[in-house]
């Protein structure tokens, strides 16, 4: 096991290594992208995919840590304490709405968590005077050495984040926390009534997932520049992630980078070409997913194609 | 002999319906106590008020010298006081073994998982259900269930522990596994409190029986005495029956 | 006076924020399922009313049956072919489910109708209602007492048809309801379509009032939330009370924080209800 694992870090290093040193932005840019949506997954898996509460609050982490970050800069906090002080100011946040809504199930939490971030655009958006309100935030440019220095150090900022969300993955999956999670998920009350503290674990887990999301806001906000309310605390930010670890599987370790990189592979290479109509045809893929592939990519496997067709038939005879 | 549980006066209502009376009762160490009544007497209300799952509405409960009127179940159960699921609560996608060795990893008190697993097969082979460790949950049948149900509180380490109709939709001879299994249970310096509807099992492993009438207990003593009770007779089968010999209906 | 005024305001809308909230309400208590394609459907409504008037001259509220009719067509297979795969799924399977399909809905109206704003311009014949020194426009007053007597009718309709009261049963228990020989899957089918209904008649209503665009749609299933909150899951009463409630905060919120704070605050009103009431202001239980 451990020479495996040593390996497997070794080969990533040098995969890294090997594409900062050769590829061009763009495919810089995009890896970046990968890094920064995996850690979201990563971020929503904890609380979504462990404690098994369907939470779209990944956005509001985003955007208040994004925003945080931008308004500490803006101070003259340097960046290298900016990102991490924003990191831990949504973790209290989470701390916080944790406690005031973790108590709720099924579709109530998912639709408090989703209009937490609304309410935070629209106080971000009236607060102008620290936020800059609906013009915007502009963040310090780092001097870095140019585009290419640009692009290779958000590459590793962003790489950085995801392999932050990863090791916190790690931690909660083999830990007593993971176990707890497992069991709420599985069976809420039976899981107290074995002596879990449930509140506790959940808002745990929601903290970690807040410090995780938010942190990669802080460093989106600076990769960017330029931040504004809609663009940051957008909801796709709270669907994608979800969408990822659907596709990965939902509750493992790995799966939220496996779905990073296919969602947004096939983004990369099918939509641009369509640009126009593309978030239409995401709103397909993430039906065709939730019909076909609930289970995540593993469900290929399994998928006899012959019989998924009869299974479309619509005149067979649904057996409930 | 020392009080490990103590109601004084407990009462609960769900809404209009006052589903627990006034309730005295005290256990002591090392007893088996049947809890006995006909259906909605509050049998499984009470359950759920001592260990946490509602806060009572009137009255007091001690456990061991502490007050747990309340507390949060996961407190109670720390504590050391433990309770089955009438209708089994197991982790469904977890092992047999996971699931015991969760229990032991909470409120159990084991320092660290691999010492929750290795307290979980001791439990599991306690109960008979060693060879199916590794299965998931799910694919064990009722009994084994609650053979689960049963190793999972035991994982607790509790002090008190109540059976909530632990024989529910067992055949004879799987009855007969439970009894020896509480027997052993009981052995091992445990409390026990018995929810039952089968008179025979009540009254064969009970050194005391209390019964539970429309939220209130109406006899309280030795199964023969109890049997003997007028209330008791009148509450089972009807004012007309108990006007009859009744002693025969329980032999 | 001017209490009075501001609350006259949010009343105003009352009804029509009943009818918005709806088959929101109806979905989710028959089906559990979050139906987030909601909002888009009141845009899609709004659209249908917009082009009738523009193209045709029709009037909206003539329209209105017409685009209920069509969305009920649209929403009836979408539910038995699509939705209906997902029925008894965690929340998070409905709802990405559900998300995918606004998705596709708002991006595919964005594509053909554009964000442009559109506003049915209808000449109001009798203006303003002057009730002593209070204002009421007569166009709000139109559309919600017309968008509660649509309300109206659905409580009439599940209470004393035989469909209605097999939405109601289903609802309570599916599975004994199957036992007493209603065919569940075509009573889900029916409820999710008889949402999409009041989602259009609704839209309609609202063109005249307010400019829709596919923007928006977020903005009235965020309302029709709040309302099922405020006002208790599942009940047409319920409905709406959450309507009026949600009119009354919105209008006092309106005059205390400025327009665009106002939705902000009934979102902090359902975050607040949630925790402490989560079973709304007349108490009745939800779907967990």
């Amino acid at each position: 096991m451990n020479t495996r694992l040593i390996t497997g870090l070794l080969v990533a290093v040098a995969a890294v290594l090997a594409l900062m040193f050769t590829a061009d932005n763009y495919v810089l840019r995009l890896a970046t992208t990968v890094g920064m949506y995996a850690a979201l997954a990563w971020a929503w898996n904890l609380i979504g995919g462990y404690a098994g509460y369907p939470s779209f609050a990944t956005a509001a982490f985003f955007g208040l840590g994004a925003y945080a970050a931008g308004v500490f800069q803006s101070f003259g906090l340097p960046f290298a304490l900016a990102w991490p002080l924003a990191g831990l100011l949504v973790a209290a946040f989470a701390g916080m709405l944790g406690r005031a809504i973790l108590h709720l199930r099924g579709h109530y939490f998912a639709i408090a968590s989703l209009v937490i971030a609304d309410v935070l655009r629209e106080l971000t958006n009236v607060w102008t005077d620290v936020t800059g309100g609906g013009m915007g935030l502009n963040l310090p440019l780092l001097s870095l050495g140019g585009v290419d220095g640009q692009t290779q150090f958000y590459f590793l900022a962003m790489l950085l984040m995801a392999a932050l969300a990863l090791l916190i993955s790690w931690w909660v999956d083999r830990s007593r926390l993971g176990v707890a999670l497992r069991c709420i998920e599985q069976n809420e009350d039976a899981a107290q009534v074995i002596g879990i503290d449930t509140r506790s674990s959940k808002v745990a887990v929601f903290m970690l997932s807040g410090l995780v999301a938010g942190a990669t806001g802080a460093v989106y906000a600076s990769w960017v520049t330029y931040i504004d309310p809609t663009d940051v605390y957008d909801v796709s930010l709270s669907v994608k992630p979800i969408v990822m670890a659907l596709i990965g599987g939902v509750g493992t370790l790995m799966g939220p980078l496996v779905g990073a990189f296919v969602f947004l592979g096939l983004e990369e290479l099918l939509w641009r070409n369509v640009l126009e109509f593309h978030a239409g045809l995401l709103g397909l893929l993430v039906v065709a997913l939730v019909l076909f592939l609930p289970g995540g990519v593993r469900d290929l496997r399994r998928y006899n194609v012959w019989n998924g067709l009869i299974r479309l038939a619509p005149w067979k005879r649904r057996t409930t | 002999m020392k009080s490990l549980l103590v109601l004084e006066g407990v009462s609960h209502r769900f809404g209009g319906v006052l589903a627990l009376d006034r309730i005295d009762l005290a256990l002591g160490e090392g007893e088996i106590v049947g809890l006995i009544g006909p259906n909605g007497a509050g049998k499984t209300t009470l359950v759920n008020v001592v260990s946490g799952v509602h806060r009572p509405s009137a009255g007091s409960i001690v456990f061991d010298g502490k007050r747990i009127d309340g507390l949060r179940p996961d407190r109670i159960a720390c504590q050391g006081l433990a309770r089955t699921f009438q209708i089994v609560q197991p982790f469904p996608r977890l092992s047999v073994a996971e699931n015991v060795a969760a229990a032991a990893l909470f409120a159990g008190a084991a320092g660290s998982i691999p010492e929750a697993r290795h307290a979980a097969l001791e439990h599991l082979e306690f109960c008979g259900l060693l060879p199916q460790a590794d299965k998931p949950a799910s694919s064990l049948t009722l009994a084994g269930r609650k053979r689960l149900e049963l190793a999972k509180s035991l994982a607790l380490r509790p002090k008190l522990l109540f059976l909530d109709e632990v024989n529910a939709g067992l055949n004879q001879s799987e009855v007969d596994h439970a009894l020896e299994l509480i027997r052993a249970i009981a052995k091992r310096g445990i409390t026990i409190v018995l929810i039952e509807h089968l008179m025979k099992v009540v009254m064969k492993a009970s050194t005391r029986v209390v019964v539970l009438h429309h939220g209130q207990l109406i006899a309280d003593g030795t199964p023969a005495q109890v049997v003997a009770d007028p209330q008791v007779v009148e509450a089972y089968l009807g004012r007309s029956y108990a006007a009859e010999q009744f002693a025969q209906v329980w032999a | 006076m001017l209490y009075f005024q501001v609350l006259l305001n949010g009343l105003a809308l009352g009804g029509l924020y009943a009818c918005i909230a709806a088959g929101f309400s109806l979905v989710w208590g028959v089906l559990n399922v979050i139906n987030i394609l909601h909002g888009s459907l009141i845009v899609l409504g709004a659209y249908l009313a917009f082009f009738a008037h523009q193209r045709f001259g029709i009037d909206p509220f003539l329209f209105a049956p017409v685009a209920g009719l069509a969305l009920f067509a649209l929403a009836y297979p979408l539910q038995k072919y699509v939705v209906n795969r997902v029925m008894g799924r965690p929340v998070l399977i409905t709802l990405t489910l559900t998300f995918g399909l606004n998705l596709f809905l708002d991006n595919a109206m964005l594509k053909f109708f554009s964000a442009d704003f559109r506003k049915i311009t209808l000449e109001s014949p009798w203006g303003l209602l002057d009730l002593g020194g209070v204002l009421v426009p007569t166009d709000r007053l139109l559309a919600t007492a017309t968008g509660l007597a649509l309300v109206f009718a659905l409580w009439l309709l599940l209470r004393n048809t035989q469909l209605g009261r097999a939405i109601i049963a289903v609802r309570m228990d599916s599975q004994a309801a199957a036992l007493m020989g209603i065919d569940v899957n075509r009573t889900y089918a029916l409820a999710f379509a008889l949402g999409a209904f009041m989602a259009a008649w609704a839209g309609v209503l609202l063109s005249g009032i307010f400019p829709i665009s596919p923007v928006t749609s977020s903005v009235y299933l965020g309302k029709a939330f709040v309302i099922c909150v405020l006002g208790g899951l599942g009940s047409i009463p319920g409905v709406i009370v959450g309507g009026f409630a949600l009119g009354i905060i919105e209008s006092f919120g309106t005059l205390a924080l400025g327009p665009e704070l106002a939705l902000t605050l009934a979102f902090l009103v359902l975050i607040a209800l949630l925790m402490f009431r989560p079973s709304g202001l007349l108490g009745k239980r939800g779907f967990q």
